[in-house]
């Protein structure tokens, strides 16, 4: 790309702006990437005019969109890229606000140049390849605000999935929902024997009835928990194994070893309560109905 | 030489470990506990490590050496007010010291130490009745 090309294009734009900025939303809105529901047309129409704005003062300095002249425009992209991103765009209706650019933009090149053909290509090719970088900074962008996104949900996810509750004095019980990794079962064991502390609880209720699968893995990881809580003090009930989670750990060879197990979490807490040295009982059917 | 205090209570021995444990101290620990146990006749010793907040495996193994020694003495041993991150290291060492009885405090080792011991007595009990 020459000197001469990059300035006529600059040219060409500054003269144009207007016209250029017209079609250019005028195509958006036309085009099946357009999404009505989400943007409006005066939000698109001040976002190109800033961009085409930013673009032009960018242009006087040089074509490589890596280079200072050009923060002012990444910096907008960056802005709209993540703005789509959470909103929920797909990344080539993201894509598609830069390169859209392109057909008003050479329409005016053809217009304007079609007198001199090496001078026209040579402007194409210039605007080509600056609005390709700057479609694939945008996607870049959009991929990284996505990634956030990702990263906190998952973040979140391991916080909520891992409450520890109190069922009675001495009692707590952690229902474990999804697969456990070894991530999730330092985050599990730490909150659970941190709540043992707190609730200086002697009885802790470990129930998978919400881990879909338990591999040999996951067995030894629940046997970690199981060890870690009896060495400060707390017995371990595993509860909520079903009939082919029992069949599995037989198969598999898994040794849960003298760990306490039980069918349900009703069986585990009864347990619990009866060695807490408590019992349930119903009450008289004439001072219940009271 | 630095030592860890052992206190005598009742039938119990008491030792809280509140310094860093290094490799030494830990053996005069175990031989004074040993020569206790042997002079007061104990039947239980409660090991409080509340105020260790770093466990090696070398202190690990010391523990369950000791419970094993008292056990053969005839005293039970339990250990007490273990914090969540000793605990964690000490599992994932692959140590998780089977045969130590544990409480989460001093007062709830106490009584599983008065429980252990009741059980006993009256399973003598049974065998020569």
């Amino acid at each position: 790309m020459s000197e001469a090309a990059t300035s006529r294009l600059r040219t060409l734009i500054g003269r144009n702006e207007k016209e250029i900025l017209d079609e250019w939303v005028r195509h958006q809105l036309t085009a099946d990437t357009h999404r009505a529901d989400l943007v409006t047309e005066n939000d698109l129409r001040s976002e190109s005019s800033r961009f085409l704005a930013a673009l032009r003062a960018a242009l006087e300095a040089s074509t490589d969109v890596k280079s200072e002249p050009w923060a002012n425009v990444r910096g907008l992209l960056t802005e709209l890229s993540q703005a789509r991103a959470r909103q929920g765009f797909s990344p080539s209706e993201t894509a598609m606000f830069v390169f859209s650019l392109k057909q008003p933009l050479f329409a005016r090149i053809r217009g304007e140049m079609a007198q001199d053909p090496a001078v026209m290509a040579d402007a194409t090719w210039t605007a080509s390849l600056v609005l390709d970088r700057l479609g694939l900074l945008t996607m870049e962008i959009y991929q990284k605000g996505r990634e956030q996104v990702i990263n906190r949900q998952q973040e979140e996810l391991l916080e909520l999935s891992t409450p520890v509750v109190r069922l009675w004095d001495n009692v707590v019980a952690v229902p474990l929902i999804g697969t456990l990794d070894s991530a999730r079962t330092q985050v599990v064991m730490e909150n659970l024997l941190q709540e043992i502390v707190n609730l200086g609880a002697a009885i802790a209720i470990i129930d998978i009835t919400g881990v879909p699968t338990v591999d040999t893995l996951v067995a030894q990881h629940l046997l970690k928990a199981v060890a870690a809580a009896r060495l400060m003090g707390a017995d371990c009930i595993i509860s909520g194994i079903r009939p082919q989670i029992a069949q599995t750990i037989v198969h598999l060879g898994v040794d849960l070893g003298d760990v306490t197990t039980k069918a349900s979490l009703a069986d585990a807490f009864a347990l619990a309560l009866k060695r807490n040295g408590l019992t349930v009982s119903r009450i008289a059917a004439g001072s219940g109905s009271n | 030489m630095e030592r860890i205090p052992i206190l005598k209570m009742g039938r119990y021995l008491l030792v809280t470990i509140q310094v860093d444990m290094h490799d030494r101290l830990a053996m005069v620990l175990q031989d004074d506990l040993m020569e206790q146990i042997r002079r007061h006749k104990a039947q239980g010793v409660l090991i409080d490590i509340s105020a260790l907040d770093l466990v090696d495996s070398f202190i690990g193994r010391m523990l369950a050496n000791i419970a094993a020694m008292a056990r053969v003495l005839d005293a039970d041993t339990v250990v007490t007010g273990m914090r969540p991150a000793v605990a964690i290291t000490l599992v994932e060492l692959g140590l998780s010291l089977p045969g130590v009885r544990t409480a989460l405090n001093v007062e709830r080792g106490m009584e599983l130490l008065q429980a252990a011991r009741d059980e006993r007595e009256t399973g003598d009990g049974r065998r020569q009745g």
